[in-house]
């Protein structure tokens, strides 16, 4: 059954085929045919990889390994590589919440976009597009594959950013993503190149991991380190961390769905897959972990310090995702991979609960405010509140979602964040600070959430224009997968409870056998070939997951980290109801009495401007100077020049062959003259 | 000699000159006659190619199809005709793009439609027979004979500012043709005095030792010549100004085909006649083609024309290609190869779908459009395509050349290899902005509200193209086998020529400019 595994990318690329070309002639017969062919699409996916995942549960931890070549790609001498896909507990995993997400989505997705006339076939045809790269992504067997799908993720965010191209806003920030997302993709390529040539100079000319990572004991030091951080520049491109973010939270310029999907849940976290699968490579160089742990910790900061002032409901949202990828990488990159893992599975279904349940809203105060022909910001909290008795289904499900976000004990971000801020304090390659910084981001979470869920759906209804009248529960369609999600949200955490709360942390003896080290089949096939530097750092960082006893922390100060972490989130909460619904002054007294700080956060740290004046600003003079003054006025005068220098001489040359005889006759007398004389001069002499 | 046992090759070079016998004699009224009769002979001609793939060894690295007939005997100057692979998939792409050239212009061109469509088939002869002829006369009397209908598709259908565009096209070209006239001559006397043979075949050149002080100026003569025509920085700025002003076809044909004259001159005479000049001159090549990469890229960034824009990406695309010729191994040379087919469909398409949108509006200024898209969804979708194509996305043909060009120049000068990376990032960067203000945004121009989307001959004309992207993106397999053999061979031949040279006599001009440059590295026999 493993070896059926292609079917997976290929019913949404057939899914792409179908709407793409007969979409308009479905949407003129009947829409729901499109739906049928883009959900169902993406519900067969689903369906057969839940069917190779239980399969692959039957098989023992050692075994769950199996590596499946569909045909050549591209292959030029030693260059050789293979559309092949991996069935491992990581590649399972991702795939299984990728199309189970993305399954709820694009049933989500008939409600929310029932509106666009003539173009839905479009939607959903992206849309497929997008599972097939992302499936490719995450179950390719080698780095070039899963290269494939992380442009090609990209381009589906690209067309899909911009889905509503006659604004320009939008068409620049499918732009800005894609652009963004090649200046990491650069970084990414030259890790690649690095990876390649350096393996290929000891004689293995191979991208697939299982070889990669067998072999990667024969780089030296300073290349894993290289290497790693060139991979790491595209991650923080495609996962939107420090300081290649930016483009992420222009990307709401998307519909809310997308938002879900791609920025959200699925998209977004690639990067953090990605290391996760190279995390043998990353163990190999502790400097590159670090850098990975500190741009992961400052992300979280810096992203939550600015979600804490935004009034777009979505673009409150993009931050706090933003914020919550950094978290990722911070697991990452204190060694504690399947904690960073464990946060791209709960985060995946309490943030894309979240982006559903702000696109529920923004669908209801759009109906609302059509009815009423109103043109007021819909996505604008301030034009919001008291949405809680109007759209009930999606206020409990955005408060399950919240909750878990902000961390609140037995809701599934809770246990994920926790070992993450855990394991930033106890592993080796931790610090105190790193879980410091963490621990304020999560308080700054809360706050900035409970802020979302009392500005939208608590005190008054501020909808203008009589709207407010108008304000309905969306259908079956949307709510249903808000509440699937929500009950995830709600109880993912139970795959990973911690040793100390008296859970066996089953997602972490899961994902061990790719985590280079327990009894899984890629240490197997290294067989003792992994050098002592790489085992022993591999050693060292597990040895702290899976043991917990060899923690150099004590259970006790597990506790306690988790009550202050706890603690803090719960301030969080009580600030923002003190300053949402207590005292709703406030807010605007501390933007008076802080209006530097105010502006600086509003404007998110004007990012944006400074990449603007020393970026693409001196790009651009710099190319027009090329163009003006290289190539019309150095080069093409240099041409036009000798041209004219030519046509000169010959007007010049011209007078010699005028045709007239007696001119002839004059020239011929006269050089007759000049050599007489020249030879009496010489006879003379 | 030959497999088919039948002079296929003369067949496919000479079959466009039958065409233009038919047309010569049709009205020159019945221009919808003139114009179907020129597409049913171009589209015979593409079937008439294909034999060349299916009886294609994939196996030897020998010429195949030979055809030897003696033409001019007491100067040893032969009919010598044959395909290897590094020929077969140019001259396919020529069949495959001329019948395209021809039906894109069925509207386009209204004036002197018999002297066009005898323009365009004249053209693929001399093309082909440029790509087929393995004797030097022969090639440089096609390659001169390619000049000639391009000058005049031109200087006759193109637009304001044509007889400056045609003139310095073809001044340039022949400005270089001349030292690569003298090189050749020079070659044919110096083999006369060595073996006592008089010959121009350049199966039998190859095996010529040259003294080295003189290689470097023969070499110098063809690489100029090739340069100018690829066109390598800064020999290019011809390039610009020939697009601008010829008709679609016109373009097409020469971005699709007469660019690649350049780089298939490189690597079928230039680079196996002087391999230790070559290997002297890597350094220079490489660092004229990447900066070709950023400059190329960084101009078109800021042209207010689409067709420039194009035509300056050209400059950057085919920076690539060289860039991967001079990487001189397999992954290189391949990827080169792989890169000019990509660059022809590609580029192809995006002149054929700037050429769609002049004809509807008169106009190619980027300013002068926007949300397009709206109106027009099909041609969007073909515009797209080809887009993706044009920045490598994988997935697409683009990609593969690109990737493999990028490993190839990464063996063998990591730091090229680097800057060329970040050609790719600029690259999305033109070309999605272009893309963005062309076809997105609000559509606010009442002069484009009403443009009608592509027609029946519009799609025939663009699908054939953006299915290629695709499959070449997928199963580049399908393609690059039948270059294994002769792309294998060429290195393997080229680096023992070259430490054959080496040994002779190792203080030279070109140790003197590689001293002062870069050492290139990794060059020691990796040749896979």
């Amino acid at each position: 059954m493993f070896d059926k595994v292609w079917l997976i990318p290929i019913f949404p690329i057939i899914g792409v085929l179908v709407n793409g070309l007969l979409g308009r002639r479905f949407e003129k017969i009947n829409k729901s045919i499109i739906h049928w062919v883009a959900c169902g699409a993406v519900a067969l996916s689903f369906i057969v990889t839940c069917i190779l995942f239980f399969q692959m549960l039957g098989l023992p931890a050692d075994q769950r390994l199996y590596e499946f070549t569909w045909f050549k790609w591209i292959n030029s001498g030693v260059l050789h590589s293979y559309v092949a896909y991996q069935i491992d507990p990581l590649s399972m995993m991702m795939c299984l919440f990728v199309t189970g997400v993305g399954f709820l989505i694009h049933v989500y997705s008939i409600g929310y976009m029932s509106t666009e006339e003539g173009r839905e076939y479009r939607f959903f045809a992206y849309m497929n597009l997008f599972m097939f790269a992302m499936i490719n992504l995450v179950l390719a067997n080698n780095y070039l594959l899963l290269f494939l799908g992380w442009e090609g993720v990209g381009l589906c965010s690209y067309l899909l950013i911009g889905f509503w191209f006659s604004e320009e806003a939008n068409a620049i920030a499918g732009k800005k993503a894609f652009i963004t997302n090649r200046i990491g993709d650069f970084g990414f390529i030259l890790g690649l190149l690095l990876l390649y040539t350096s393996l290929g100079k000891h004689g293995i000319w191979t991208l697939q991991f299982s070889e990669v990572f067998t072999h990667v004991h024969l780089l030296s030091p300073q290349v894993a380190t290289a290497i790693c951080l060139l991979l790491f520049v595209g991650c923080t491109a495609k996962s939107a961390q420090i300081p290649l973010y930016v483009w992420l939270p222009d990307a709401m310029a998307g519909p809310t769905p997308v938002s879900a999907l791609i920025h959200a849940a699925t998209m977004v976290t690639s990067g953090v897959y990605m290391v996760a699968r190279s995390n043998i490579l990353y163990s190999m160089s502790p400097f590159a972990m670090g850098v990975v742990a500190t741009f992961g910790a400052l992300t979280a900061l810096f992203a939550a310090s600015i979600g804490l002032v935004q009034n777009d409901i979505k673009k409150v949202l993009a931050y706090s995702t933003v914020s919550q990828l950094g978290y990722m990488f911070l697991g990452l990159g204190v060694g504690a991979y399947a904690a960073g893992m464990f946060h791209v599975l709960t985060h995946a279904f309490f943030k894309a609960l979240l982006f559903l349940g702000s696109g529920a809203v923004i669908h209801s105060m759009h109906q609302g405010l059509h009815k009423v022909h109103s043109h007021v910001d819909a996505q604008d909290m301030r034009n919001m509140g008291g949405l809680k008795s109007k759209t009930p289904i999606t206020y409990v499900t955005f408060l399950i979602g919240t909750l878990a976000i902000a961390g609140i004990p037995g809701f599934s971000g809770f246990f994920s964040k926790d070992e993450i801020l855990w394991k930033a304090y106890s592993s080796p390659h931790g610090h105190f600070l790193l879980w410091l910084i963490g621990a304020i981001a999560a308080g700054m979470t809360a706050f900035y959430m409970f802020r979302l869920v009392f500005m939208t759906f608590f005190n008054e209804c501020r909808v203008p224009d009589g709207a407010d009248e108008h304000l309905h529960e969306c259908p079956k369609t949307m709510t249903v997968p808000l509440m699937v999600l929500a009950f995830f949200a709600a109880v993912a955490g139970y795959l990973g409870v911690p040793h100390a709360l008296g859970g066996s942390n089953r997602i972490h003896h899961f994902l061990d056998p790719v985590m280079g080290i327990g009894p899984g089949k890629l240490l197997h096939k290294a067989g003792g070939t992994i050098a002592h530097g790489a085992h022993a750092a591999a050693e060292a960082v597990h040895g702290a997951g899976m043991h917990h006893a060899a923690e150099h922390g004590s259970m006790f100060a597990e506790y306690l980290l988790m009550a202050i972490s706890v603690t803090i989130a719960l301030l969080g909460i009580f600030l923002a109801y003190t300053m949402y619904i207590k005292k709703r002054d406030m807010p605007e007294k501390l933007a008076n009495s802080y209006p530097f700080l105010y502006r600086l956060l509003l404007n998110k740290w004007y990012v944006d401007e400074l990449y603007e004046l020393t970026v693409i600003k001196p790009i651009h003079g710099f190319s027009v100077l090329l163009w003006k003054g290289v190539d019309v006025a150095i080069i093409d005068g240099i041409v036009n020049g000798v041209a004219r220098i030519v046509g000169w001489f010959s007007g010049v040359v011209r007078y010699i062959q005028s045709g007239y005889v007696q001119s002839y006759a004059v020239s011929v007398v006269l050089g007759t003259v000049v050599l007489v004389i020249y030879y009496l001069i010489r006879a003379i002499s | 000699m030959n497999q088919l046992s039948f002079p296929i090759i003369s067949l496919v070079t000479f079959f466009p000159i039958f065409g233009v016998l038919i047309l010569l004699m049709i009205d020159k009224e019945s221009e919808d006659v003139l114009r179907g009769t020129a597409v049913a002979f171009t589209v015979i001609e593409f079937f008439i190619s294909l034999p060349l793939i299916f009886y294609f060894n994939n196996v030897t690295h020998n010429m195949q199809f030979v055809e030897l007939i003696p033409w001019v005997k007491s100067f040893g100057i032969n009919y010598h005709m044959g395909i290897d692979g590094i020929s077969l998939w140019l001259v396919i792409l020529t069949t495959f793009l001329t019948p395209i050239c021809v039906l894109s212009s069925w509207s386009y061109i209204q004036k002197y439609v018999k002297e066009y469509m005898v323009c365009l088939l004249l053209l693929e002869t001399a093309m082909l027979g440029a790509l087929v002829s393995l004797d030097l006369i022969l090639f440089y009397v096609f390659w001169e004979l390619m000049l000639i209908p391009m000058y005049l598709l031109i200087g006759v259908w193109g637009g304001p500012q044509k007889i400056y565009a045609a003139v310095k096209f073809f001044m340039y070209t022949a400005a270089g043709s001349v030292f690569m006239l003298l090189s050749i001559i020079f070659l044919y006397y110096y083999n006369y005095k060595v073996t006592g043979v008089y010959t121009f075949s350049i199966l039998e050149l190859y095996k010529l030792n040259i003294p080295i002080s003189v290689q470097f100026w023969l070499c110098l003569a063809f690489f100029v010549s090739f340069a100018i025509k690829v066109p390598m920085f800064p020999l290019h700025t011809w390039l610009p100004d020939a697009h601008v002003q010829a008709p679609t076809a016109g373009s097409v044909i020469l971005a699709g085909v007469l660019l690649k004259m350049g780089t298939y001159g490189f690597l079928r005479f230039a680079m196996p006649l002087f391999p230790y000049a070559t290997h002297q001159f890597t350094p220079v090549m490489a660092t004229l083609a990447v900066i070709g990469i950023i400059y190329g890229a960084l101009v078109a960034m800021v042209q207010p024309d689409m067709k420039k824009l194009v035509a300056y990406s050209s400059v950057s695309h085919l920076g690539y290609v060289m860039l991967g010729l001079f990487a001189l191994n397999m992954q290189g040379i391949e990827g080169g190869l792989y890169q000019m087919l990509n660059h022809g469909i590609s580029t192809g398409a995006l002149f054929l779908i700037v050429g769609m949108i002049y004809e509807r509006r008169h106009t190619r200024m980027i300013k002068d459009f926007g949300g397009i898209a709206k109106v027009m969804p099909v041609f969007a979708t073909f515009f797209m395509i080809a887009t993706l194509s044009s920045v490598a996305v994988p997935g697409t043909n683009g990609f593969v050349g690109e990737i493999m060009i990028l490993i190839g120049a990464f063996r063998s000068f990591p730091i090229f290899a680097v800057i060329a990376a970040f050609g790719a990032v600029l690259g999305a960067l033109y070309m999605l902005w272009m893309y963005q203000r062309v076809m997105f945004c609000p559509l606010d121009k009442p002069e484009n509200q009403e443009l009608k989307d592509l027609n029946v001959r519009e799609i025939v004309t663009l699908l054939p193209l953006a299915v290629l992207v695709f499959v070449m993106g997928f199963f580049p397999g399908l393609f690059l086998r039948k270059m294994d053999a002769t792309v294998s061979h060429f290195l393997k031949d080229f680096n023992t020529r070259y430490e054959a040279y080496a040994q002779q006599q190792p203080q030279s001009l070109g140790d003197k400019i590689a001293a002062v440059l870069p050492a290139s590295e990794n060059k020691d026999k990796i040749i896979e």
